[in-house]
């Protein structure tokens, strides 16, 4: 049940590390482009220490790369939030503070798992997730409090991937067994801290907390939607063609 | 060829960053600890950040530095306690600014001064710099931009 844990826990930054690669030359501008490819970076970072990890504890020798490259996406146990496509510049500022909002909250809770490894990789990702939720905060305000167009784009955004954000608070009989071993928070906690500040940046960006609306679900267990097939066929084309290529 | 902890320490102290070279690896914090057995040299290292591509030239690199000297060479990567910018050396904070990166400052975490001019009017310009431990800022004064050394 940890192997199925950690691997939750990892294929989510490992989806949204390939997400933002793929806009590296694409941003609007030279800055934000270096930027996307750092945030990018360390998500990466955060996978591979989870993958790594969620290898050892399967037993059966599949490393990170075998469990990136060769599971199929129903094998994938990520949110489905992260496997939205990048669309424009507000739908991926507005995805990555989504996500960001709740890692953060993840990972600070994290810090204090009765597991040793995940205590470690936590005690990493969260310094560095304060940097990413500090910025993609100042973006969804920048543009939710920017121009007409930026406004537009970003309540479009908003439209697009609210219904994606109530699963991330979902639980089902691994999170309460992981948190009734003191592994991991159980996720429904985490919702009150995310609200306060998803509501507190959205003020600044003028934007309105949509109402509730049925959450999309299924990440966790496997079940995706259409984009996360497109996303793997890019991601894992090349160890798939060539097995056991190397640098 | 047998060696003493104090030896190991010096040899590693040559052995560069490979993103920043004026720094070493022990300038950075990213040596934590190092003990010679009768077998071989064992050293600790621990990245800077989870996805610092520098961490397997760096492992490689102390590898082939010490076995040159002392044969066998254990090294171990380790996450916890998590790096932090407070390990870097004086001396390398002071490199560090001498190669025109502004060295983390934990007062407000933004940098004391430019290090081209050394006014202390600078404006951020982007979160992230060359690599994920760095922000983009520019000076007021002369209007250089350079790089900043994020607290961790």
């Amino acid at each position: 049940m940890l192997f199925e844990y950690v691997l939750r826990l990892g294929d989510s930054p490992l989806v949204l590390a390939q997400q933002l690669g793929g806009l590296i030359a694409q941003a609007p501008t030279m800055e934000e482009d270096v930027a996307l490819a750092n945030v990018s970076l360390d998500l990466l970072g955060q996978a591979r220490a989870l993958l790594s990890f969620a290898g050892e504890l399967e037993g059966r020798g599949r490393d990170e790369n075998d469990l990136a490259y060769f599971r199929e996406s129903h094998a994938f146990h990520n949110l489905l939030l992260v496997e939205q496509p990048n669309g424009d510049f507000a739908q991926t500022q507005l995805r990555q503070f989504l996500y960001d909002a709740f890692a953060i909250e993840l990972w600070t809770q994290l810090q204090r798992s009765s597991d040793a490894t995940l205590a470690a990789v936590a005690g990493k990702a969260v310094k560095e997730t304060a940097y990413h939720v500090r910025r993609s905060a100042d973006w969804v305000i920048r543009l939710g409090d920017g121009t007409e167009e930026s406004a537009r784009r970003l309540h479009a955004a908003l439209a697009n991937l609210w219904m994606f954000t109530g699963e991330l608070f979902l639980t089902d009989a691994v999170d309460d067994a992981m948190a009734e071993q003191g592994v991991a928070p159980l996720a429904s906690r985490l919702e009150p801290a995310w609200r306060t500040r998803v509501e507190s940046v959205f003020t600044d960006a003028r934007l309105d907390v949509p109402e509730t609306a049925w959450p999309q679900r299924g990440g966790k267990l496997g079940r995706h939607t259409e984009h996360l097939g497109h996303l793997l066929a890019e991601m894992q084309v090349l160890p798939r063609t060539h097995p056991g290529a190397r640098w | 060829m047998s060696a003493t902890v104090r030896e190991v320490w010096s040899v590693l102290d040559q052995v560069p960053d490979p993103e920043i070279p004026v720094v070493s690896v022990v300038d950075l914090g990213i040596v934590r600890d190092v003990s010679v057995h009768d077998a071989a040299v064992e050293v600790t290292i621990t990245p800077t950040y989870t996805g610092c591509p520098a961490t397997a030239p760096i492992r490689s690199d102390i590898e082939a530095a010490l076995r040159l000297r002392f044969g066998p060479v254990n090294v171990r990567v380790s996450l916890a306690p998590a790096w932090t910018t407070d390990w870097i050396t004086p001396r390398g904070k002071q490199r560090l600014a001498a190669y025109g990166i502004a060295p983390p400052n934990p007062t407000g975490n933004r940098p004391k001064q430019c290090p081209q001019c050394g006014s202390n009017e600078t404006e951020l310009l982007s979160e992230f710099g060359s690599t994920p431990c760095k922000a983009l800022y520019r000076c007021r004064a002369c209007r250089e931009p350079f790089d900043y050394f994020k607290c961790l």
